[in-house]
This record gives C-alpha cells, structure tokens and sequence, in this order.
C-alpha cells in the first residue's frame, strides 16, 4: 500500500467528519545504539518504530490521534478518534485556532550523507568504541571509561488537506567518550568531544572519522585524572572565555527557549515555562552587544545541525530568521498558528515532532550565533585577555523558567593570566542574567573556530517530546562574570 | 491492546525465528491520552496507540536486543536477527549471566493497579473537568495551563526458560498552574484509579498560591529556613537514588562510594523501596522479569544497603566491596539488558516514625523562613558531595513569625542532598507525590534549616 493511499484514507475520513483541515505524517525510524564500558560491551541495540499521526482542527480547535496500525480500518478509525478529540477541545476555548498561510509543496528531500552510517558494520563501530576504552584506561586513575556511537534514520510522508505532499530522510549520526576518575572524595569527569554523550549532526559515518576519537583519548583521560590536584575555581567577578560547545549550550538555554512563540504566548505555561521576552520587547530589545548576531536557521546551508531540513512537520519551508542583529532582538521562532496569533504573515517553520505518536512543537532548529567576521582565533582571543577563566564542556545547566537567570558549571577550566593560559582549575561555574550576560560580550572568534554542535536532549511538552537542536558558535569572551556560584555556601 | 495471550502467541513466534539457544521478549502496550490546555483553553489534545516487543538474544556470553512496533512475520524475523548480529561479533562476556528462571518473576500479587473507571475516561470526560478547571481560574480572575491525561497500558515478560510475567495499570494525572501578572500557583497529583484524583480542589490550592504570592518582594539570596512541599522534596532527593544501584559503586561513580554503612543523613530520615505500598504504582517485575522486593536503602540516617539486578548481585559478591555494603541479594531492579547503569530503586517510600506536622504546623512553629511549592530545572552541579542547583518556582513564600507573609521573587539554590537531608527538623506525614525532575514517589513534606539560597531572579 502507498503512503498516498494511506494519506488519503486518513484527510477523507477527517474531512468527511468535519475538519476544516487535516494533515498526516507518516513516520518510519530506524535506530542503532551501541555503548562500552571499560572496554566491555554496555549496550547493543537497534530499534524500528511506523506509525502515523493524524492531526485536525474541527471546530477551530485542535485534535490529534497516533496509531501503529496502518491498515485501512485502523487509519479511518484513528482519524475519527481525531475529528471526536478536537470536538471535545472545542468545549474550552477562548479564541478559535488560525493558521498563517502556506502554500502547498510536493517535494522530496534527504540528508546529505556520504556513507550510509548503517553501512557500516556492528563490528567495526564496537570496535572503535573499544578502542577508545582501552586508550582511556592507560591513563593510571581512570576508574571508568565509556564510549557511545548512536545513528538513527527517519523517513517521512507529510500529506495536508490542503495539498501538500513532501517525503524526507534525515540521518544522525553521533558518537563521544567520557573519562571518569574517582579519587578521596571527588568524582571527576572528562568528556570528548562534548558532554552529554559527545557530537550529534544529521550527516553520515563520515562524521565520526572527523571527530578523531582515539585520537583525543589518552589526552582527555589524562585531564580528567589531573583535575584532582588542580586548585578549584575561584569566585568573585572576572572575563570568562566559553569554547564553542558551552556557548552552544548557552545560546539553547537564553536565546533559543525565550524565543520560543508558543512559550511567550503562555502556551507552556504548566510545564517548560514562559519567556521573558514577551511580545513588545520584539525589535526593542537590546538582547546583547553589537557584535551578537544570532539566526535560527534550518536551510541546508547552514550545515549538517540537528535543526536543519527542508520542511518542517506542518509542512512549511525551512528558513533562516535574524534572532539577534547586532545586539538587538528581532525575531521568535515560529508555527503556522502562533504566527498568525501575533500578526506575521508567515511561520517561520519550527514546528517539529519527535516520531509519528506526537504533535509537532514549536522547537529550536539551529539557534545559532554567527562568528566575528574580523579574524581571530583562540589563541589571539586569549592572547587578548588579561585576567580571566577560560572554561570548557558543560557539566551542569540550569536556567529559571522565563529563562533570565542562569548557572552553568563545566567539566574543566583554565586561568588566563596576562593574556596566556595558565593553570588548571576544577569545579568551574558561572552565572547570570541572560541580556545582562549576552551584553557583556566583547570578542568573539572568526570562522575558523565555529562549530556547529547538536544537543540531542531537548525536552519539551506534555507529553515529553525529546528533539535534536543545532547550535554553531566560535569561542567568545564576556567581561566581568560572576564565577563560582555554584559552590558559593557550600 | 495486546494483551498477555497474544503476546504469548508473538513470543512463541519470536522463538521460532530465532537461531540461538536462549531469547527474551518485552512487551508493552499503551493507550494514551492527554489533553492539554493554556490561556483558559484547550489547545493541544493528543491519544497514541502503540505496542512493540524489544527481542534480546543470548548466547555464548553475548547478547544485543531489537525493537520493533511491528509483529508480522518478516517484520519480527528482522528483529530477531538484528539481535543476533548485534550479538554475534560480539566478545564473550564471561559475567553475563543465563536468562531468569520462571522462580525469579514468582511473588505477591501487590495491591491492583488497574481501573476500569480510569480506563473508561474520554476526551469528553477530560474536557469536563478542563471546563471546571478553568472555572476556578475565571472566578479567581487568573488564566490557567495544565494537563489531564488518562491511560491504560499493560506489559509483561517472556523468556526462552519459561519465564512469564505480565502486568496491566491505569493512570489518570492533572497538573495545573494558575497564573496572575506577576505571580503563579501549582498542583499536580496522579493515581492509577481516578476517583482519587480531584482536580477542581488541586486548582482550587494552585489559585490560591498565586494570589496570594503577588506582587512579590525580593528577598536576598542566603541560608534560610525552608518548607518543602512534598513535590519540591521528591524532585531534589530524586537526585541521589541512581547511585542507589549496585552497579554505581563496582563503577565507582556513586556519591556512596566507601559511604555505605555510615550516618550519611539526620536521624529522622528512612528510606526504602517498595513497589507494593499502597501509594506506589509501578510494575512488580524489573527489567529481566525479577519480581521487585521490599529493600531497606537508608535506616535512621545509616546508608544500608543497594539494589541489585541479577548480574550486578554476582559481581558484587565476587568483588572487593563484598562485605562492606550490606546486604547482597538479588532485588529485582535491574533496567533491561544490556545496559552499562545496572539498576536503580525507583520505588522510594519515605517513612516517618510519628510526630508528623501538617505544612501549616511548620510554618506556625517558623520565626523567619521560605515555603517552597515546587523546584524547577534541577542539575547536579557535584557528583561526590551531591550539591544540585536549581530554582524554585510557581509559588514562594517569605514566612515571618509562624505566618506566610507575602510572595517573593524566586531563588537559585546550591545545596548539598546530604547536607539537605542531616537538617530535616519536621516531616509531614508521607504523600504519593509527583513533580517534574524525578519520578514519583511517596514523599513527606520537609522542614530544612539552612537551605543554601545563591541568588534570586527578576521575578
């Protein structure tokens, strides 16, 4: 049977019923998880889920119903499911839903990937791993060492009452290694290439032959051994300079969550929270310094982030908005409905789901910040520095929920003294108030040092969807930063 | 739904498949429902159906698994043989134990979980109660966001030595905020049989709490007093009960590495792991079928003892730490094989030995302190000494000479569980309580001193 037919089973019956508008995406994902632990298999596995999601407004309002059966009484039945729920929601509400125009497509669209990463062996991806295991515990003091690769494979039909009808596979790839040192009483950790579970973009093995992972992993076992004899992170108020990874997470925390429309307009109120940037604040706003430039970008030409696709899963265009220009707040991200709410002509296409079995969200795509277009690299950004702490890869991350007060600890630091890198430092933190912080940025690296990253971790929603962001930064220097935070009182 | 007969039915196909001598099946069936409402309205309204076995394989000391949500032949055939080449090229692992015998999954029944009130709730029932919800927001002049969600879902575990479990539960859960211009109120409350469930009284609290935290004052950040609601103390000690597992100390990542055995928190504080209290609503059987026992983690303070699945239980018994962490027996807490994080308790009953205070008690016998409604976006800032960071959130109040005296704006935290946990002054009588950082659990409120406040927000 054709996802067509299948697609038309489900807007006919949902049209018949009474939708004013209907759409389906059918989704067929494919995973492999693999995962060792001092050089020992932890987990092998692979996973496939089909199914289909059918969303309808009857009524003005929102319906939605899932089913992994997609033969033809199960689809019809799922999309009247649908038609009842939206029915039942219309029973409360305030203002009926509008959706901002979007022309209808058919188009089909993939990932650019190299080499297919389920091409690749189990052997030779348990390989690496062990590898990596075995580099880290020649480090004497490593008391725990784990490496990960993870790919995943989504092929999707998306079919609306209006006409659209756009295929596209995405693939991720994703892989890193932590080193673990327990000593006395600290526990110590090091992660490569960043923490949570390291690299994560929607491109093909090749990623992981770029990441050099054996080759970082006698390096980073050894500092996670060192950090027990470093002295600790001082506190009080200095420069911080960010590598590119914890910028990244910084940009996801206070930019990409405030600029959420659906979060901003009380949407998420129960759960993920609000915004402090409410909707006046819109092209007023001084969000950061002169030289902060953020887009939500999801084009292919972007890069290969975990936000990047042709359309999203209401079926609108992948775009690049101007967030941050030149310090000043000029764009939220967007749904056809939200964006309707607050009188733009067009969804800037944000709206995402997780798999087949829930709605899309408003979600990040690649909330990224564009890096100095003066020359300037790490070194000669530190070089630049008189008294400071560079820190590097996130440990902890906690943001208030309207996103203005933030503390991030990392997993290493290093003061900078008269422009140059000096001693260790362990237990790393800093915090702050979101525009107060990005308008204390006064230097950031060029091109040469902007990576775009992947947070595979996102959460959001009721229920919980788990969604894949892109973050590009270069290495970046803010003035006179509290430092220390997190141990303060204890 | 699938239900156990038919599962049998796939699992015998799955054996059947199968080239290797020894193959394991997990099964799980949901049927759920949520509707979800903001700015007085319903706006997202979702149910899903699915199924799927996750099919592991075993052999020579090797093992992987595949799932699928697919049970025709061919789909199950390329499962099970995903498994077995995920195995194959393997190293044998000369720890990894044999599948469960069917003696493992044997115990009591514990206390019913399923409802048929709960599982006959619609889309029309959760939208009524929606209706009154936001009724209780209009009279109050506040704007409301919530859920109500409503499921059934059943599963079981079938393995190639003739183990056999299976286990069906409802749940209903409401979660409402109550929002005024500067303010906001929470309740959230969840149960597998509805009729426990009152969602007009929990909005009826949650509205109170934000009008009677406007306008609110700034407080400087520091160590205060603190009144814990039970959902804003389930969310910070949840924290802690992952290094719980036996697997945490043989991998030394554990905040109770060479602590087992000692005074690690106040004498009032006693912890255990129970699946069949009457206020918990889990399945009986871990994650390879093991039905789940009644464990001791924390008696007066003492750390004394871990969980264990069944090949955890081996090692320790065989390691250099055999001797020194209590007792060492198989608990039924494993996660499903294989994984590298072994086991958790994820069944925690706080237990109090009398002299419970209401929260209105604490707060009378409190000259200058915080209550505390709930915790928001919690993180572990450090492993060893467990300190997390987080905020508080939708309702935090200034208590001044045993009375709440206004709302004020919310604090950063930076506190150590262990340090949080040697200063518990009162208790409440323990709740099967639900937040959003950790599981659900059965939680008393706490009344802390010095609480570590580090800063405050803009609101």
């Amino acid at each position: 049977m054709s996802m067509k037919q299948i697609a038309d089973w489900a807007l006919n019956t949902a049209t018949q019923r009474g939708a004013s508008y209907a759409d389906i995406r059918i989704v067929d994902d494919r995973q492999r998880s693999l995962a060792t632990k001092n050089g020992k298999v932890g987990h092998a596995a692979s996973g496939e889920s089909l199914g289909a999601g059918i969303r309808v407004l009857v009524n003005d309002s929102w319906g939605f119903a899932a089913t992994d059966d997609l033969s033809r009484d199960a689809v019809e039945r799922t999309a009247a499911k649908a038609v009842d729920i939206a029915r039942a929601s219309a029973q409360v509400k305030e203002a009926p839903v509008r959706l901002a125009p979007e022309p209808a497509v058919k188009i089909e669209w993939a990932t650019p990937c190299k080499v297919d990463p389920f091409s690749t062996s189990v052997e030779q991806n348990l390989d690496l791993l062990i590898s990596i295991d075995n580099e880290l515990l020649q480090v004497k003091g490593v008391t725990l060492a784990e490496s990960n690769l993870q790919f995943g494979r989504s092929e999707q039909w998306f079919y609306s009452s209006e006409g659209s009808d756009i295929h596209q596979t995405r693939y991720l790839t994703g892989a890193g290694f932590a080193a673990i040192s327990f000593a006395g009483t600290e526990i110590q950790k090091r992660s490569y290439p960043n923490s949570f579970g390291g690299q994560y973009q929607c491109k093909g093995y090749e990623l992981i032959d770029e990441l050099k992972l054996v080759e970082n992993a006698r390096r980073i076992g050894e500092q996670a051994v060192a950090l027990h004899k470093a002295e600790k992170c001082p506190q009080g108020r200095l420069d911080l300079v960010l590598d590119s990874s914890q910028l990244g997470l910084q940009i996801h925390e206070s930019i990409g969550h405030p600029i959420e429309l659906d979060r901003v307009l009380g949407m998420e109120a129960n759960f993920a929270g609000t915004s402090f940037l409410t909707l006046e604040k819109l092209r007023t706003l001084r969000y950061g310094s002169d030289i902060v430039n953020v887009v939500a970008d999801a084009t292919e030409h972007h890069g290969p982030g975990l936000g990047t696709f042709a359309y999203d899963d209401e079926g609108v265009a992948a775009q690049c908005t101007p967030i941050i220009s030149n310090g000043l707040f000029t764009g939220y991200i967007s749904s056809r409905e939200t964006a309707e709410t607050i009188g733009e002509h067009r969804s800037n296409g944000c709206m995402r789901a997780e798999g087949w079995n829930r709605i899309p969200l408003i979600r990040m795509t690649n909330i990224s910040i564009l890096p100095g277009e003066k020359p300037l690299t790490f070194d000669q950004l530190i070089a630049g520095t008189d008294n400071g702490i560079f820190m590097q890869t996130n440990r902890s991350w906690s943001i208030d929920d309207k996103r203005y007060n933030f503390q991030f600890g990392c997993e290493i630091g290093w003061e900078i003294k008269g422009g140059k890198l000096g001693r260790m430092l362990k237990n790393p933190s800093y915090s702050g108030i979101t525009t107060e912080f990005w308008n204390s940025m006064d230097s950031i690296c060029s091109r040469d040092e902007w990576t775009l990253w992947g947070t595979p971790n996102c959460g959001k929603g009721q229920p919980m969807q788990t969604m894949g962001t892109g973050h590009g930064a270069s290495p970046a220097r803010f003035k006179n930063v509290k430092i220390g935070t997190a141990y303060q009182g204890n | 739904m699938l239900d156990k007969a038919k599962a049998e039915e796939i699992f015998q196909k799955i054996k059947k498949f199968a080239s290797v001598p020894e193959v394991e099946t997990i099964f799980a069936s949901t049927d759920f429902s949520l509707t979800r409402f903001a700015n007085n309205t319903i706006h997202q309204n979702v149910s899903e159906l699915n199924e799927q076995a996750s099919i592991r394989v075993a052999f020579d000391g090797k093992t992987a698994r595949a799932t699928t949500n697919r049970f025709d032949d061919e789909s199950l055939k390329r499962s099970v043989q995903a498994a077995e080449s995920m195995a194959r090229v393997q190293e044998p692992d000369p720890d990894r134990l044999a599948m469960a015998k069917p003696d493992a999954a044997a115990g009591a029944a514990g206390p019913p979980r399923w409802f048929e009130q709960t599982a006959a709730i619609t889309p029309g029932d959760r939208a009524d109660a929606v209706g009154k919800i936001v009724a209780v927001a209009k009279k109050n002049s506040l704007v409301t966001a919530g859920i109500y969600s409503s499921a059934q879902h059943q599963e079981g575990i079938f393995n190639s030595n003739g183990l056999s479990t299976w286990h069906r539960q409802t749940s209903a859960e409401v979660s409402i905020t109550m929002l005024a211009d500067d303010s906001s109120g929470w309740q959230k409350a969840n149960d597998p049989d509805v009729k426990h469930l009152q969602p007009v009284e929990l909005a009826e609290i949650a509205a109170k709490k934000a009008g009677d935290s406007q306008k609110p004052q700034e407080l400087a950040p520091g160590k205060y007093t603190v009144i814990l609601e039970p959902a804003a103390v389930l969310d910070a000690v949840g924290f802690m009960f992952m290094d719980f597992g036996g697997l945490a100390i043989l991998d030394q990542r554990s905040f109770l590495n060479n602590r087992i055995g000692t005074k690690l928190f106040g004498e009032n504080i006693t912890i255990v792991d129970d699946v069949d209290h009457p206020l918990q609503a889990n399945s009986p059987f871990d994650g390879e079928g093991v039905r789940r026992k009644r464990v001791s983690l924390v008696e007066n303070g003492v750390i004394r003892n871990l969980v264990y699945s069944r090949g955890t239980a081996e090692k320790m018994k065989n390691s250099e730490y055999a001797g020194k962490v209590g007792d060492i027996s198989v608990t039924g807490h494993g996660f499903p094989l294989p994984n590298e994080i072994g086991e958790a308790p994820m069944n925690i009953v706080f237990i109090t030995s009398g002299g419970e205070q209401t929260v209105d008690q604490m707060i009378a016998s409190t000259e200058r302190g915080v209550l505390v409604t709930r915790l928001w976006y919690i993180r572990e800032v450090d492993p060893y000494e467990k300190i997390l960071t987080g905020m508080t959130r939708d309702g935090t109040f200034l208590v001044e000479n045993g009375k709440v005296k206004c709302g004020i704006r919310n604090f950063r935290f930076n506190q150590s569980l262990i340090e949080m946990l040697s200063h518990v002054e009162a208790m409440g009588k323990p709740v099967r309580a639900s937040g959003e950082e950790a599981f659900d659990m059965v939680a008393p409120a706490m009344k802390v001193s010095g609480f570590n406040f580090t800063e405050v927000t803009k609101f």
